[in-house]
């Protein structure tokens, strides 16, 4: 029984958490009321569903109580303060738009903790403890902070949208595809933290991947038609399935061309390719998310490196990350001097990335330039603090002495 | 509605015809910033907006001890200072800085927009 309670609990958090929060938002204007009712509601769900049984609506029984400790608090200060405050936050109370505009209230969440006055860091910890309610300690071990520099951080970006106040609303027609991008790039952001861990001894940290997945399919459901929304989600994916054979028992980084292809997640492959093929058949212009996603799915499609359709890769075309991407595909076809010469077109453009430097050395080594790939492979070095990613360019330096 | 400063930022040792480059782009710029300013108003947003004559032509005066101590220059060191700025109405955030992005392209500056204090600002604090 109690076990039962515990599931029901773990999979209410997930499914309602960003449902609730949302809410209690709009209802109430002020994402910090929101943030700790709810944060009650679950508590008092802990202590009451193992005595009383799971209530037949959980998300129902949630908000109710998380709303009337929203009412209980309010109360309590306007006594404190002999009167009442009016809602503290900008909100949109006018009824939900016709069909075609979006009315879901996380939709406004993402867009308010995703504001572009925020710093970057902000917006990304704010959509994590916001949307998918991770917990502020779980936020702050995952960026490598102190959980007291985290909680400040919160309550700094909770105060600035209160008191600069920024809109709680989903933005005008003209301004939301833009502004849509930015929430990606916050999700593509948290992703990316995770698989890429920019330092520490974890190579990835799971629970910043798993949380933008959830994330991305949170943005699929609520952007259903979006080409962008659907090319995230395909390229996260196609990553995460990689994810067993990107690293070797010893923590180092093993290379899409040595991976174990057996060991990739499958059913998430499926997903991945399906989401592909349905952006490729609309026929619209693909944006960044989906090119990536399309390269990705030409890898993942392959049962070895060597059957890689690399003049496919080639044809998809070109962000200064896409093109060198697609240099690499170029050295497959046409050789490393080739691809040299593109990689050193884009190189300008993108001179602080570890993955120019690291794609350089690789193809300075193939061409016999033993002492221009050592300096590449020491500047990619230089460039990256993710441990096995270190262990892999310092070993592939190493063996230009052999 | 809420209360927000836009705050115009500029060189603190001002070029003949201000950053502008030369009489004609800085009478353009002027022309353009009347505009601005007439749609504030039109508009229902203005309240205040003025221009400051060079930051070297600042005094500051600390009154906190017995006696006031006044020094000659602005009170922080910089190489740009405020230059002119406006208070204006808005609904929230994303007018105002909408409103900014007009502003600054009128008066070729970038600009801050900071909210002013409100009645819950301050008991936030307060409470804090």
């Amino acid at each position: 029984m109690i076990d039962q309670a515990g599931l029901a609990i773990a999979r209410a958090h997930r499914s309602e958490w960003s449902r609730v929060v949302a809410g209690l938002a709009r209802r109430f204007g002020d994402l910090d009321l929101a943030e700790d009712a709810a944060g009650e509601a679950f508590l008092a769900a802990v202590e009451r569903w193992p005595r009383e049984g799971v209530p037949p609506n959980p998300g129902g029984w949630l908000t109710t109580t998380a709303t009337r400790r929203a009412i209980d608090r309010l109360r309590r200060e306007e006594q404190r303060h002999g009167k009442h405050e009016a809602a503290l936050m900008v909100f949109d109370d006018s009824p939900p738009e016709p069909a075609g505009a979006v009315d879901d209230d996380r939709l406004r969440l993402l867009f308010t903790c995703c504001h572009p006055a925020l710093a970057m860091e902000a917006r990304a910890a704010l959509t994590l403890r916001l949307v998918t309610g991770l917990a502020v300690a779980d936020i702050a071990r995952a960026f490598l902070v102190p959980e007291s520099t985290m909680a400040q951080r919160l309550t700094r970006a909770k105060r600035k949208i209160r008191v600069a106040r920024i809109p709680y609303r989903v933005p005008s027609e003209a301004d939301v595809g833009e502004r849509l991008q930015g929430v990606l790039t916050v999700v593509y952001l948290v992703f990316n933290e995770g698989y890429l861990a920019g330092s520490g001894a974890e190579p990835v940290r799971r629970e910043l991947t798993d949380e933008a997945i959830r994330l991305g399919r949170l943005l699929r459901e609520l952007r259903p038609d979006d080409g962008e929304v659907a090319g995230l989600l395909a390229l996260m994916l196609l990553a995460e399935a990689r994810r067993p054979a990107r690293v070797s028992p010893s923590g180092e980084l093993v290379t899409l061309d040595r991976q174990d292809r057996a060991a990739w997640h499958r059913d998430l492959i499926d997903e991945g390719h399906a989401l592909v093929r349905e952006r490729a058949a609309t026929g619209e212009a693909p944006g960044r998310f989906q090119l990536l996603a399309a390269m990705s799915a030409v890898h993942t499609a392959a049962s070895t490196a060597r059957e890689t359709d690399w003049p496919r890769i080639v044809a998809l075309d070109p962000s200064p990350i896409v093109r060198l991407n697609r240099a690499v595909a170029i050295g497959e076809v046409h050789g490393p001097g080739a691809a040299l010469a593109e990689v050193d077109r884009v190189a300008v453009e993108i001179d602080g990335y570890h993955a120019l430097h690291a794609t350089r050395a690789d193809l300075l080594r193939r061409l016999g330039r033993r002492d221009e790939a050592r300096a590449a492979y020491d500047r990619a070095l230089e460039l990256t603090s993710n441990a096995a990613e270190r262990a892999y360019l310092a070993r592939r330096r190493d063996e230009l002495d052999e | 509605m809420a209360r927000y400063m836009l705050s115009v930022f500029g060189p603190a040792e001002r070029e003949p015809f201000g950053e502008y480059g030369s009489r004609e782009a800085m009478g353009q710029a002027l022309a353009d910033t009347g505009a601005f300013n007439e749609r504030l108003e039109r508009d229902g947003h203005f309240v205040f907006a003025d221009g400051l004559a060079e930051a070297t032509s600042a005094t500051t005066v600390d009154g906190r001890g017995e006696r006031p101590i006044v020094t000659d220059g602005p009170y922080l060191e910089s190489k740009e200072h405020l230059g002119g700025f406006w208070v204006i109405e808005a609904a929230d955030l994303d007018e105002a800085i909408a409103l900014a992005a007009e502003g600054s392209r009128a008066c070729r500056n970038p600009i801050e927009v900071r909210p002013f204090n409100s009645a819950e600002s301050v008991r936030a604090t307060l409470d804090a």
